[in-house]
């Protein structure tokens, strides 16, 4: 009873200091670049950094706003978004689908896996002249080089993900007699989402990983195009834009994604549920 | 009503996991199968739940031979097997999703209320317990109405306390609905408890050693002496089904009754 009575105030206390040192932890992390921000701002405004190389942020922030003003980010993003868009339908879709196949029929594994795992030992940026022989330079390389990119993880993910069910829970389906449909719709379907999120999220960041390689190699328009453009008129400041607006969508995408998905997820029983709960 | 006759089952390996296995079960009637391991008890389950197909023999019900997983025969696993992905209330429906919406929701109410976890329906399965995850994996099987349900060593993975009030739990269950049971256990008191009779297995290869009638009424009480009477029987003869042929021990319980498994 002593034991009960000593640790019972202590227990009380503990949640509420824990919890604002984490919130106020969690600001550290800013520290760093909000310090690098400051300096370079100094820096460059009291002569000692050339402006030219390394743009201050208050620069690259009227460099972003002029780009928006003038209808030009909206351009360059929306071809950007439209290539990373269909190629990662496309590697998805092909990903999910011989993913499924290869993991469900043993046969098709043993037919097509060991092809694949091979392709994946390529660089795929070293596809890019063959791409380009057979497609030309204008989109279609481009999203081609994207859904490869999309493709590997995807199919991985998936692969492992069907491999990985449980022969337990598969045998629930056959106690209640779900046909073949069915035990895929409401057991391998459920049963893999996860791994397919993450694999899809994966795969997305791939797809934007390309697109600056497809459109560093030629395009006339894109975020990838704003980089060139900023390296051969040595505008620094447009650069770094690019690269800025590349993290946001990339970071939009990866949240939208992430959103979407959250609600068929919310039964798993790991770190990502218990710890909101 | 369900009847297996001359049932055997040897794997592609060339082990024989079962021979010659005959059993009844009548309406309503409860036996529970004990015998050391490798006896081939839970392989006797899955071929009764068409999970696997006997060698040689054939299992009826109702005078049908049972080949593949029927709606009449149910089962229950030795971990609930729930799927994670699924609520409490569409887990016991997952097995009547055919039927209209409105009859589904009232069966799994009513199931629900029986297990004594009115309320829990939105839950998920990793918030419940052990025992209350078995539970609603009985009312998943019971649900469908089988005329037959299998437990496959259900209670093994649980603490005593719980195993007592999940035995009281089933108990209630089939005195309602009448199901047969026919449950696989290495629980000597767990068979004592619950069946009518106790069929006592032989391993490698898995055969029918004996069975023993339990008369006793229920409830039953396991401190009373009849109780007793009943598992040193039952002990006596997991102790013959496994040294018959060698040295056969002389009567009472011997030492190593209580090590059989």
């Amino acid at each position: 009873m002593s034991d009960t009575t000593l640790v019972h105030p202590r227990t009380e206390a503990a949640p509420g200091p824990t919890r604002r040192a984490v919130a106020w932890k969690g600001w550290l992390g800013l520290i760093l670049p909000v310090m690098l921000a400051i300096l370079l701002e100094i820096g460059v405004s009291a002569g000692w950094l050339e402006g030219r190389f390394t743009p201050p942020p208050s620069k690259i922030a009227a460099t972003l706003h002029e780009l928006v003003e003038s209808g030009e980010w909206f351009r360059h993003g929306l071809a950007t978004g439209w290539r990373v868009a269909l190629g990662f339908l496309f590697g998805a879709g092909a990903g999910i689908l011989l993913g499924t196949l290869s993991g469900a029929l043993p046969l098709i594994r043993r037919l097509i896996d060991p092809t694949i795992q091979a392709l994946r030992a390529v660089p795929s940026i070293a596809w890019v002249p063959l791409f380009i022989l057979w497609f030309g330079i204008f989109e279609t390389s481009k999203i081609t080089l994207i859904a490869v990119g999309v493709f590997f993880p995807v199919y991985l993910g998936v692969l492992g993900a069907v491999l990985s069910i449980d022969r337990k829970v598969i045998e629930v389906g056959r106690v209640f007699r779900l046909s073949k449909l069915e035990t895929g719709r409401r057991i391998l379907l459920p049963a893999t989402l996860p791994a397919l999120v993450t694999s899809l999220r994966a795969g997305l960041g791939l797809g934007w990983m390309f697109v600056v390689a497809a459109e560093i190699m030629g395009a006339s328009e894109g975020l990838g195009f704003l980089l060139v453009d900023g390296q051969q008129v040595g505008r620094s400041d447009l650069i770094v834009a690019a690269i800025l607006s590349f993290a946001l969508l990339g970071f939009l995408t990866d949240a939208l994604l992430a959103a979407a998905t959250r609600p068929y997820l919310r039964w798993r029983d790991d770190l990502s549920t218990t710890e909101k709960n | 009503m369900l009847k297996l006759d001359s049932v055997s089952r040897t794997f592609p390996g060339g082990q024989e996991a079962l021979r010659n296995i005959a059993l009844e079960l009548a309406q309503g009637e409860i036996v529970a199968m004990v015998g050391g391991s490798g006896c081939g008890k839970t392989t006797l389950l899955r071929l009764v739940a068409g999970l696997d197909a006997p060698s040689t023999g054939l299992i009826e019900l109702d005078g049908a031979e049972l080949h593949e997983p029927s709606a009449d025969v149910g089962i229950i696993f030795q971990e609930p097997r729930l799927l994670p992905w699924l609520s409490v209330a569409d887990n016991i429906g997952f097995g009547i999703a055919h039927l209209p919406r409105a009859e589904r929701e009232a069966r799994v109410s009513r199931a629900l209320l029986r297990i004594g976890l009115a309320g829990f329906e939105k839950r998920w399965p990793r918030e419940l317990s052990g025992g209350q995850a078995q539970r609603v994996a009985i009312a998943r099987a019971l649900v469908t109405q089988p005329k037959v349900l299998l437990l496959d060593e259900p209670f093994s993975a649980l603490d005593a306390f719980t195993r007592a009030s999940l035995h009281e739990h089933l108990l209630a269950l089939w005195e309602t609905d009448r199901v047969s049971l026919l449950i696989v256990t290495h629980d000597v008191d767990e068979a004592v408890t619950l069946a009518d009779r106790i069929v006592v297995m032989q391993p490698k290869p898995g055969r029918i050693f004996t069975e023993i009638r339990v008369d006793l009424p229920r409830p039953r009480d396991r401190r009373s002496d009849a109780f007793h009477e009943v598992s040193r029987r039952v002990l006596d003869a997991l102790d013959g089904s496994l040294s018959e042929g060698q040295s056969k021990p002389a009567s009472g319980v011997s030492e190593t009754a209580a090590f059989w498994w």
